[in-house]
């Protein structure tokens, strides 16, 4: 239960706090439009209709207001620099953004779903009263109209005796809005199913912009001011004794004629900031994008991994970021994400592009043919959980295939570090795993293992950094080499010290090794690699954790684009 | 745009157009609203809707994900053949099965969805796409390899037991030691 509190328990309270907070929202304003006496009359047209469509609107404007927080990249950088001081636990909260944007737009569909479907009553029965259809009462309330001369305001915004629910619903501000902005939803989430997504990532993201319909129709949704409460008349209108007798209304003293007004539209209140917020992160992105990038360098490695040296004025990074890349004669729009292998002490950046698609083939295709590149736009750096590294006492870095690439990035940082003797560098000893399935995708990253490994043995430092590799994909002919092989001092497949492992890595073994090698330590575990890794990385380190601060302790980060 | 199947957002599109055509029914008929006629159209339409979209296609190019037990509507829309493999037929179908929901406020979300995914549907059938069934796939048998592990079968060449006994007067160039000390028959 401790370890549970160690590494969910923020988690778990933000989203308590979240949920506590929609629950006050729609519980309150339900019983606003319930029991509220200004609505007395509008309920005897509609009962709880009404109350069951405003609650979830105050919902909804809660989450609509929340929604474009979580995607303001820039923003999120910007306190995750500004929360240095403030603890690791906090700044961790901030890798999971993504997560609680999706958790905030089910929440705007659920609350949208039980919107419509009240006000889909709501309408039938404005028009059922005006109709007389529920009696005397209802009728005459639904009779008053807009008159100034004889004092009189409408209650029923449906004024007419021939309209249908359609109609109503395509000339009024609210109904028109309101159907376009649900179809703008629908569409939005369907193009962010996970296989649309995940496959089709274009779709996604230019279906995605229809938010700017839905934010633009939100704002002016409550415009027609069709929700409407009684106002305090003089002399009072009291509807107890009054609601008996509407024929009565207007002729005697205790009964002036009900008066009426519109709800003032309240959503762009809410609303606003984060609109305001969200134009300037995207200025930003598109003022990064105009800067120029030159190429300081370009290598293409065998197994089609293209490396790219770029510089830009003004660039500054941290260990293990990410930058999104495009290329105008390969698609205008399209922005792609890689990390960055270069570490921040370097005067210039690096990508490692490995063919996995369209436009990662043509860029690779475009450089062979033109070796000294093609114009390439660049927009970043967005922070990840690797800028911690450094903080932790100990740190298991697991890179599972291409994930390496982070690590890359933080290995070169530490050989900086180290050279510097930077105090900064909190880390005492690191334990990286890289589980790949095929051998010729290490050969980029050897040099750079081979080349720390004499670094560290020249400072006599041979266990700062223990490395260990797994070859996931090896068969019996990789068997026959390594036992042929098997008295020589490097590895046959890597030239390393460190002989390669075949298989996966038994987790339970490594958390205990590393457990008992450094007793009351802080461990951050760091994966870049899938989810089903991640579940298993995150559940050992729960397991091996402990709340007592003299014994070990397991965080866990994950990095995810 | 990259290589895009359309006919995977239409299906995710029509899917969900078949849920809302359906809750939108079944607010029509439940609140016996004017026109609940549509209504209850609506209802049947969303489920037949539904329960067509639920198996999705095998992709041309890329892994399958499958929903859950999916595998009982992937036969029943094999069954079909061409009328639910070609995706023009959905396009018009579609189409076909939204226009009532039009003339009711409940249904005409429901309608108007639909009808998107009518035109994705066109556009997949456009670009050549159609709808494959996901089958199970059946294990082949693993061969086995050769392994240079093998065990070998036969012994070793040795000379016949004859020779191979150990000869008291020629100790020194046997084969094997006794564990036992070994004198001469007498």
């Amino acid at each position: 239960m401790g370890n549970w509190i160690v590494n969910h328990g923020l988690d778990t309270f933000i989203l308590v706090v979240w949920m506590g907070i929609n629950i006050f929202l729609f519980v309150h304003f339900y019983l606003f439009y319930d029991l509220g006496p200004q609505f007395f009359y509008t309920r005897q047209l509609l009962g709880s209709a009404l109350a069951w469509a405003r609650a979830p609107a105050a919902v909804l404007n809660f989450n609509c207001m929340l929604i474009l927080l979580p995607v303001c990249r820039n923003l999120l950088s910007l306190i995750r620099g500004s929360f240095v001081c403030c603890g690791r636990t906090m700044r961790k909260q901030l890798d999971k953004n993504l997560s609680f944007h999706k958790l905030v737009a089910y929440m705007i569909a659920l609350m949208t779903a039980v919107h419509t479907v009240a006000h889909l009553l709501n309408v039938e029965w404005f028009i059922n009263s005006r109709h007389g259809r529920y009696g005397f009462l209802a009728g005459n309330l639904s009779a008053l109209e807009d008159d100034e001369d004889d004092h009189e305001t409408f209650l029923n915004p449906v004024q007419s005796d021939s309209t249908t629910p359609t109609i109503f619903a395509f000339t009024t501000i609210a109904g028109l809005t309101g159907v376009v902005i649900t179809l703008a939803l629908i569409l939005i989430i369907t193009s962010s199913m996970e296989v649309i997504r995940r496959s089709y990532f274009e779709v996604f993201w230019y279906t995605h912009h229809l938010f700017i319909v839905f934010f633009a129709g939100l704002v002016f949704h409550g415009y027609g001011r069709i929700v409407r409460s009684q106002v305090t008349t003089d002399p009072p209108h009291n509807t107890t004794f009054c609601k008996d007798q509407p024929e009565n209304w207007g002729k005697i003293p205790e009964c002036p004629i009900p008066q009426f007004a519109g709800g003032f539209p309240q959503t762009w209140m809410w609303v606003i900031g984060p609109m305001v917020i969200y134009l300037c992160e995207r200025l930003l992105r598109f003022v990064r994008y105009l800067q120029t990038v030159r190429y300081k360098k370009i290598v293409m490695h065998p197994s089609k991994v293209l490396e790219l040296q770029l510089l830009k004025s003004g660039f500054k990074m941290d260990v293990g970021q990410y930058v999104f890349l495009n290329c105008p004669e390969i698609s205008e729009l399209e922005w792609h994400p890689f990390t960055m292998t270069s570490a921040p002490e370097e005067d210039f950046f690096t990508v490692h592009i490995r063919s996995a698609g369209d436009w990662t083939d043509r860029l690779i295709k475009m450089v062979e043919n033109l070796p000294e590149g093609t114009l390439i736009c660049q927009n970043g750096p967005f922070g990840t959980a690797s800028e911690d590294v450094f903080d932790y006492e100990v740190s298991m870095l697991v890179g599972a295939g291409i994930g390496v690439t982070p690590f890359a990035s933080i290995l070169k940082s530490i050989w900086y570090k180290f050279k510097d003797s930077n105090p900064k560098l909190r880390t005492r000893k690191i334990y990286f795993y890289w589980l790949c399935r095929e051998t010729h995708a290490f050969e980029w990253f050897a040099d750079l293992l081979q080349v720390l490994e004499k670094e560290m043995e020249e400072r006599g430092m041979r266990d700062f950094l223990i490395y260990k590799l797994y070859l996931t994909g090896w068969d019996h002919t990789h068997a026959a080499q390594v036992m042929v092989n098997f008295d020589k001092d490097t590895d046959v497949i890597t030239g390393l010290k460190q002989k390669t492992h075949y298989g996966r890595p038994n987790w339970d073994k490594e958390f205990e090794q590393v457990r008992h090698e450094n007793p009351s330590s802080v461990v951050g575990t760091f994966l870049c690699g899938p989810p089903a890794l991640a579940t298993d990385l995150e559940r050992r380190c729960v397991k091996y954790s402990d709340v007592d601060p003299r014994k070990t302790k397991f965080y866990f980060n994950k990095e995810n684009f | 745009m990259g290589k895009i199947e359309w006919a995977m957002w239409a299906n995710e599109q029509a899917l969900a157009s078949g849920l809302i055509y359906l809750t939108g029914g079944i607010v029509g008929v439940a609140g016996q609203l004017k026109g609940w006629e549509y209504a209850a159209f609506g209802i049947a339409a969303g489920v037949f809707v539904c329960l067509l979209e639920y198996p999705r296609s095998k992709r041309a190019k890329g892994t399958n994900y499958e929903r859950t037990g999916q595998y009982c509507f992937t036969v029943c829309v094999k069954a079909f053949g061409p009328l639910t493999s070609n995706y023009y037929v959905r396009a018009f179908l579609h189409a076909a099965l939204c226009v009532p929901g039009g003339f009711m406020l409940a249904t005409v979300l429901g309608c108007v969805c639909l009808g998107m995914a009518s035109l994705i549907y066109l556009s997949a059938a456009i670009h050549g796409e159609h709808w494959q069934p996901i089958m199970p796939k059946s294990e082949p048998a693993k061969s086995v390899t050769q392994s240079i592990k093998h065990p070998p079968q036969n012994p070793p060449p040795r000379p016949p037991a004859e020779m191979r006994r150990k000869r008291a007067e020629d100790l020194e160039s046997a084969a094997y030691v006794n564990p036992l000390p070994v004198t001469a028959n007498e």
